[in-house]
């Protein structure tokens, strides 16, 4: 084996040494999946050893990443990642807890608005007001989902769609006069940071960057806390989870408040970069796309939320020719994956247990013993 | 007798509703799966109706109405031919898999389906010809007006409504296909073959849906791609408004819905009559998540 040709595979996955050189693309579709996303044993092994070496040079290479491109590839990484914090704060909800949410830009729309809002009419700096915007997203995330807990599976994501829709028609109709109609809000000022305004895209990468970083570390926390056991237990079973002390509907509750809350703070670093905002940020495609994020890239998985964002966002901005058909690219991918691959690219191993059954899991994944049924 | 008015009109939408909802909720009594792909085959039955009307009377309807039943016999075919395609393409292999896997399928499929649309038609809005027998009304005492138009789809939805009912309850296939919604399993066991019975669904349910397309397009006059999604959300909503899996439950939702939205659209504002149906929808999963008809569905929410 021809270890570590580092140039083109950088961090985290670069794809077995096979015949790259000659063909890159037509090699790639016909191994499956399952030994695409495996990385090489020297890198497994690295990883296991010294995690904290990948997610340097992970950092390292997001660091760079931007420095070699002109403004608009900038700005398509810019917009990559944002999508990965909006997928990951998608992904407490319908990941971690296991609940459907198809609404999910509505809240994305409302931090993005109480940005714009508070600027335009009150003149708070931008970043000054990215409190706000996830204290108005969370209590929003509250209050609408707090009465539909109870629902189950496809009668909750058709209330999620409602609500996305009820947001983004009430924007539409100026709403207390004050969210600017069909036309939303421009003229909001970017950011200053240290006296500097935030204008180059690069900025606003960084910008973005950084709180990306804060995400994945909460998000990482969250996962092994006591709340993010709790939401598996209820995600895999609700009865059970219940008869062993967890208050679901509280538990349920929480991961929508914190996944809405974390959508507005998204909401607002996008009113900060792009200066004009418009109901269309709640379109119920917009929502797809977030839950396509999660759900194709991987469900419950961090790795596989930066797959499905550069699935749903880069590739599309990158074939732009060929935007018209996004749709329809979005369509068939959805219904693919379902059929092959249910659990996502880059699943958690807990949500490949859960879709496959455990010993499909640890055929495609060889790992420690254990019997038992997965559910 | 503005209210009457309104009710007037109010119905005649309710019974666009009405024919599409049937679709959503025959799906989801025998397989407890929203085809959310059911609004575009719907769409997709106005985009196909006007093809054919205008290969059939380059533009003008020169016969008048009589026209509207080779097309409507087309659509139906295409639609329903079509609706049994997404079947097996998308839902079939999926039938096992549990509950999410199937709901995202059915929105990749309403996606493919709406993405074919718009880059085959075009993006911008299409006009349908006007039906020469069906461009008068009548005038009722104290001003109330009906329109030939709302006359004739109504009647075509009541005609294909009824046609349903007594299929559904008076054949054989219909007996089977209700077998089918209450336990697969034991009609399986009954010697039902569940497999040809969802294939017959899906043939009735999308190809009612392709001719609602049709008959919308003809009385609004125009569309465009998006028709699909509004409309067929409002179907839904309509659905589960009298419990969805229950026939007559989504004829009522329909008419309901249809007479709500109007009259808040007529009193409230238009531009809020959208939430307004949303918000029905909300207040009925929160406060009666079987629907005003349904019993059976209960335990599954």
């Amino acid at each position: 084996m021809k270890s570590a040709r580092k140039g083109t595979g950088g961090g985290g996955r670069s794809p077995q040494d096979t015949p790259g050189l000659e063909r890159p693309k037509s090699a790639r579709p016909g191994s499956s999946p399952a030994q695409l996303m495996r990385p090489p044993a020297w890198l497994a092994e690295l990883a296991r050893r010294r995690p904290w070496l990948i997610q340097l040079a992970l950092l390292a290479l997001a660091l760079l990443i931007p420095l070699p491109l002109n403004d608009y590839y900038r700005t398509v990484a810019w917009r990559t990642g944002l999508y990965v914090m909006l997928g990951l704060s998608l992904n407490v909800i319908v990941g971690y807890a296991g609940l459907f949410q198809l609404g999910h830009a509505a809240f994305f729309a409302l931090g993005a608005y109480t940005a714009g809002i508070l600027n335009l009419r009150l003149g708070v700096p931008l970043l000054a007001t990215l409190p706000a915007s996830i204290v108005v997203a969370a209590f929003f995330g509250y209050l609408l989902t707090r009465p539909i807990l109870h629902l189950r599976g496809d009668y909750l994501a058709i209330v999620t769609i409602a609500f996305g829709e009820v947001t983004r028609l009430a924007l539409v109709n100026n709403i207390f006069g004050i969210t600017g109609g069909a036309n939303g809000l421009s003229g909001i000022d970017r950011p200053r940071l240290l006296g500097i305004e935030l204008r180059a895209p690069i900025y606003h990468y960084y910008l973005m960057l950084l709180f990306l970083v804060v995400t994945i570390v909460a998000m990482r926390r969250l996962e092994r806390s006591r709340l993010g056991r709790a939401w598996n237990c209820v995600r895999e079973d609700e009865e059970a989870a219940a008869a062993m002390g967890i208050d679901t509907t509280r538990v349920k509750m929480q991961a929508f408040v914190i996944g809405s809350a974390w959508a507005g703070l998204a909401g607002a670093l996008y009113a900060g970069k792009l200066t004009v905002i418009s109901p269309d940020l709640a379109k119920f495609m917009e929502s797809v796309v977030l839950f396509c994020i999660v759900v194709l890239g991987g469900t419950g998985s961090i790795p596989g939320i930066f797959v499905g964002a550069v699935g749903m966002v880069t590739l599309p901005e990158l074939f732009r020719p060929l935007r018209d058909w996004r749709d329809a690219w979005l369509g068939v991918a959805m219904v693919v994956m379902m059929i092959a691959r249910p659990e996502g690219v880059w699943p958690s191993h807990r949500v490949k247990m859960e879709m496959r059954g455990e010993g499909e899991a640890r055929g495609a994944a060889p790992a420690e013993g254990g019997a038992g049924g997965g559910a | 007798m503005q209210l009457l008015q309104q009710f007037v009109n109010g119905i005649t939408i309710g019974s666009f509703y009405a024919l599409v909802a049937l679709g959503y909720t025959m799906v989801y009594g025998v397989l407890k799966l929203i085809n959310f792909a059911h609004g575009d085959l719907f769409m997709w039955g106005a985009y196909l109706g006007l093809s054919a009307l205008t290969l059939l009377t380059a533009g003008t309807l020169a016969g008048g109405i009589w026209m509207i039943v080779p097309v409507g016999a087309f659509v139906f075919i295409c639609i329903a031919l079509a609706g049994v395609l997404v079947e097996r393409v998308a839902y079939r292999p999926l039938r096992s898999a549990g509950r999410l896997p199937p709901l995202i399928s059915a929105l990749g499929a309403a996606f493919i389906l709406q993405s074919l649309a718009r880059n085959l038609y075009g993006a911008s809005w299409r006009t349908y010809p006007q039906v020469t027998g069906l461009t008068g009304g009548i005038t009722l005492a104290g001003g109330l007006r009906i329109g030939f138009m709302q006359i004739f789809v109504v009647a075509i939805a009541c005609v294909l409504m009824g046609a349903l009912w007594l299929f559904v309850h008076r054949t054989r296939v219909g007996t089977a296909m209700r077998a089918v919604s209450t336990d697969p399993v034991a009609a399986r066991l009954m010697g039902i073959n569940v497999d040809r019975i969802i294939a017959i669904v899906f043939l009735i349910g999308p190809g009612l849906g392709g001719v609602a397309g049709l008959i919308v397009a003809l009385y609004y006059g125009s569309f465009d791609f998006t028709l699909g999604w509004t409309f067929g959300l409002k179907a839904f909503i309509a659905a589960i408004l009298g419990g969805i899996g229950n026939i007559p439950g989504a004829m009522l939702g329909g008419m309901l819905l249809g007479v709500v939205e109007t009259l808040a659209s007529g009193y409230v504002s238009p531009q809020w009559k959208d939430v307004i149906a949303y918000a029905a929808l909300i207040v009925i999963l929160i406060a009666r998540p079987t629907g005003l008809l349904g019993e059976r569905v209960g335990a599954k929410v």
